[in-house]
């Protein structure tokens, strides 16, 4: 990009970047890195990798489809997590300066990629799938569009991690509490009128840990790309558990 | 064994399964649903997390005659549709299969949880899209594509996915594919692939290999594919001196977000959006009287591009055309198009329920591909016969079976995807009930697969990656768009056959075992190489105008002469014809006419 642009129309940017590689460095360090970015125009934070990458490829981290919808470029930008490719510069850049970590939480596999193992195997003990029992019809099975509207704000998750890796009861129990991203998953398909096996679904929250570390400090929820509410999701299946005949 | 090391087929551990899978969208995860419900022991290989493949971005829906909107849909309208979408050289038996199997698999991915909007009857949402038709293109626009508002490919991936966890499917995730092996008869029996965060590599070996990997729209300089879409799988079957068909024949979708090339759905001029050019003008009206802003997306493409070039585009350097949705309503626009109103506010910076949003003419989707039969079985050509690859398969973007043609109907590509990653999955089933009997690939066989990873670890000096890379998507963007002339295609043809040398050699300075984004990036620029070859020397070859492929020495179509599949082999870069199929088996042929809308 720097290449296509007139000088007068660049000013420098300096990025700190966490960088990390366990088969050749001893400990993590922050990098500085200064990019040329246009004065004219708004790029985005996954647009200054790219230029900081040109300085430096062996810099690492992942994307895909530049635009908000994969979920692979989630990171802590300024200190608040987020996805790198909807990420103006203009709404981070402090005091011309941008550092960039890894989502905090989960192990660093290199650079800003984190192993986000622990964060999938939660979503898995939610099966976030749809269970049925019975039979299924010759044609769709029927869904009024009240009833689909419930899913609304919940089949949107697109799986980044900025929500469970901004969550200080997730951190503490990576293993025990869920997370907001499998939770908001559980009442996905809880409330799906299609699904067969809500009770079987709640048996599974009812420990001390899975759901109930929640405790509403609600990073999930200012985090989320996506404007989605994980905290009330969570609210809605305390609500059910809480109301069910024993 | 690590894949900085150097790599020997003698010391190199081998893993094995009954069927792989390389690629987790659409396609792939849809033929591994359908291995893993039979009982086989499959795996899918994908270079991602499998939501994070390209499907995830498809937004408008998946067009099929489900007879929600209109109970007396026929799925022969469908067929007719996307024969005449196809400008006539779609395989229409393969068109006959899509069409009439599509409400099966759509209906099966609503059992499994998909989404799909509503109609106040309950049943499946479905919009008006471009190209559709009632009675055979005489009852006017019908409207036939099912939608999950419009993140369609974002509910269809999620979901497949969850059923594959259901189905418990293997997943290598995050595992780059590098090299098909093939044994000394020519079949393949599994790929080459290591795991990008630790580098341990393995011969994966397997009686089926299906080839799912999509689409490489990251051949030109502005897309709207994902940075992931590097046509993986064509350059493995080129390498493997397997052919690409119809490889020239590129989609431009009239609306990608002018600057950032992200998509805008055909699905908002499916709800009543319309184009405007700088005077405000539906022009439109003139190119597609019928049709108007719903003709097929070449019709659409070329018509914007020359109101562009004529000087009526917007804005001010008159480089774009205005997409306008206000008048819709707000309660429309962001109902059934939350997804657009997002990406607007991000990347133009406009709400389209207020403002028109800046679109032009974006690379968006490969018709062409690894030639396949309907059962995905890859086919090569040898002395003018059709012959399939004994252990190989392909669906999705990366196959050309062809149901697209010369040009693809908005919201077929999903339908293709799951009815063909269907159908291999279904096929391979069958055929390994009644046993398939591969020879054991040798040691040289596996060294052959393993030579380009050698030779970029032994890399010392060479060119650097994006520095190619640029060259080689400049190259295509300005010589190979929706207008093509002989000067330009034969200028870019040069450029690219000086460039090859250095693709070849390319310096990988990182050798880092770990997560090494520097290694796969350069695998994939040779990926990305071969598909621009092939679409350079394919393009000059077919001389006549013809669905996406548009030349002005040869204005028109040329039917006694191009009525043919293209067929590149990259050894020999020789193009030859292939006879396009008009045998389907229960309706008569469509006979090619003139195309208008």
């Amino acid at each position: 990009m720097s290449q296509t642009i007139p000088v007068e129309q660049l000013k420098s940017l300096t990025m700190s970047i966490y960088r990390y590689d366990p088969s050749v460095d001893e400990k993590p360090y922050m990098q500085d890195i200064v990019i040329e970015v246009p004065t004219d125009k708004d790029i985005m934070v996954l647009d200054a990798l790219h230029l900081a990458k040109d300085q430096e490829p062996s810099l690492s981290y992942r994307r895909s489809c530049r635009e908000g919808v994969c979920g692979s470029d989630g990171m802590n930008i300024n200190g608040k997590n987020g996805l790198a490719c909807v990420t103006p510069l203009s709404e981070v850049v402090k005091r011309n300066k941008l550092t960039i970590r890894p989502m905090p939480g989960l192990p660093v596999v290199r650079d800003l990629i984190v192993d986000m193992k622990q964060f999938f195997d939660q979503l898995e003990k939610v099966k976030p799938y749809l269970i049925t029992n019975s039979d299924n019809p010759e044609i769709e099975r029927t869904q009024s569009p009240e009833e689909r509207e419930e899913l609304d704000g919940l089949y949107e998750c697109i799986l980044c991690g900025c929500c469970s890796t901004s969550c200080p009861s997730f951190w503490w129990n990576p293993d025990k509490f869920l997370g907001p991203a499998a939770l908001l998953q559980s009442w996905r398909f809880i409330a799906d009128s299609r699904d067969e096996a809500t009770e079987e679904r709640l048996d599974a929250l009812e420990d001390s840990f899975s759901l109930y570390r929640c405790h509403g400090i609600m990073n999930c929820v200012s985090v989320c790309p996506k404007g989605l509410n994980p905290t009330e999701a969570i609210s809605n299946i305390r609500n059910k558990l809480i109301n069910r005949e024993k | 064994m690590l894949v900085n090391e150097i790599i020997n087929a003698k010391d190199l551990p081998v893993m094995e399964f009954d069927g792989i899978i390389v690629g987790g969208g659409g396609a792939g995860m849809r033929a591994s649903l359908q291995l893993a419900e039979s009982g086989l022991n499959t795996a899918v290989i994908s270079k991602v997390f499998p939501t994070r493949s390209h499907t995830v971005s498809a937004q408008g829906g998946i067009t099929c005659a489900i007879q929600s909107d209109d109970p007396d849909d026929d799925w022969r309208w469908h067929m007719f549709d996307t024969v005449k979408g196809s400008d006539y050289i779609g395989d229409q038996e393969a068109i006959e299969y899509m069409c009439s199997e599509g409400p099966k698999a759509v209906f099966e991915l609503e059992h499994m949880g998909l989404p799909f909007s509503r109609t106040e009857e309950g049943r499946i949402y479905q919009r008006p899209f471009g190209g559709q038709s009632k009675d055979y293109g005489k009852g006017g626009q019908a409207t036939r594509t099912c939608a999950a508002a419009d993140r369609t490919g974002h509910s269809l991936l999620h979901t497949l996915y969850q059923a594959n966890l259901k189905a418990g499917t293997n997943f290598l995730n995050e595992w780059l594919a590098v090299d098909m092996v093939l044994n000394t008869d020519g079949a393949v029996v599994g790929v080459i692939a290591f795991k990008i965060e630790t580098g341990e590599i393995y011969y994966i070996k397997s009686k089926a290999t299906v080839l799912a990997t999509g689409g490489a729209g990251r051949i030109y300089a502005s897309t709207t594919n994902a940075l992931i879409n590097t046509g993986d799988g064509i350059g493995m079957a080129l390498r493997a001196g397997i052919p690409v068909q119809d490889i020239e024949m590129w989609q431009f979708h009239p609306t990608g977000i002018h600057g950032a090339g992200t998509l805008v759905t055909e699905g908002c001029r499916g709800e009543g959006g319309y184009l405007l050019n700088k005077d405000g003008e539906r022009f439109m009206e003139r190119y597609a009287p019928n049709s108007k802003d719903l003709a097929s997306r070449d019709v659409v493409a070329r018509s914007m591009a020359l109101e562009i070039l004529e000087g009526r585009g917007c804005g001010q350097n008159a480089d774009h055309i205005f997409l306008r949705l206000d008048h819709l309503g707000p309660e429309v626009v962001h109902k059934r198009l939350p997804g657009i109103t997002e990406l607007s506010k991000t990347f133009a910076g406009v709400d389209p329920a207020v403002q028109p949003i800046p679109v032009v003419p974006t690379c968006h989707y490969m018709m062409g591909g690894i030639p396949t039969n309907i059962n995905g079985q890859v086919i090569t050509v040898k002395e003018g016969k059709d012959e399939v690859i004994e252990g190989l398969y392909a669906a999705g973007e990366v196959a050309c079976v062809s149901v697209h043609g010369g040009n693809r109907l908005g919201g077929n590509s999903l339908l293709d995807l799951v009815v063909f990653g269907r159908a291999a999955g279904i096929y391979i089933e069958e055929s390994m009930k009644q046993g398939v009997d591969l020879k054991d690939a040798s040691h040289d066989d596996i060294d052959k697969a393993l030579e380009r990873l050698n030779k970029l670890n032994a890399s010392s000096e060479g060119e650097q990656v994006t520095v190619l890379k640029e060259r080689m998507q400049q190259n295509m963007q300005n010589n190979f768009g929706v207008f093509r002339t002989k000067d330009l295609m034969e200028k870019g043809i040069q450029d690219l056959s000086k460039v090859r040398g250095e693709v070849e050699n390319m310096h990988l300075k990182d050798k880092s075992a770990t997560f090494n984004t520097a290694r796969i990036e350069a695998l994939e620029m040779q990926n990305l190489f071969e598909v621009a070859e092939a679409t350079a020397i394919t393009a000059n070859n077919r001389k006549e105008s013809r669905g996406a492929h548009s030349r002005d020495d040869y204005p028109d179509r040329d039917d006694d002469n191009w009525l043919k599949h293209s067929i590149y082999f990259s050894e020999t870069k020789e193009v030859s014809k292939r006879d396009v199929n008009c045998r389907p088996k229960t309706v008569q042929a469509f006979q090619p006419t003139v195309r208008s809308y």
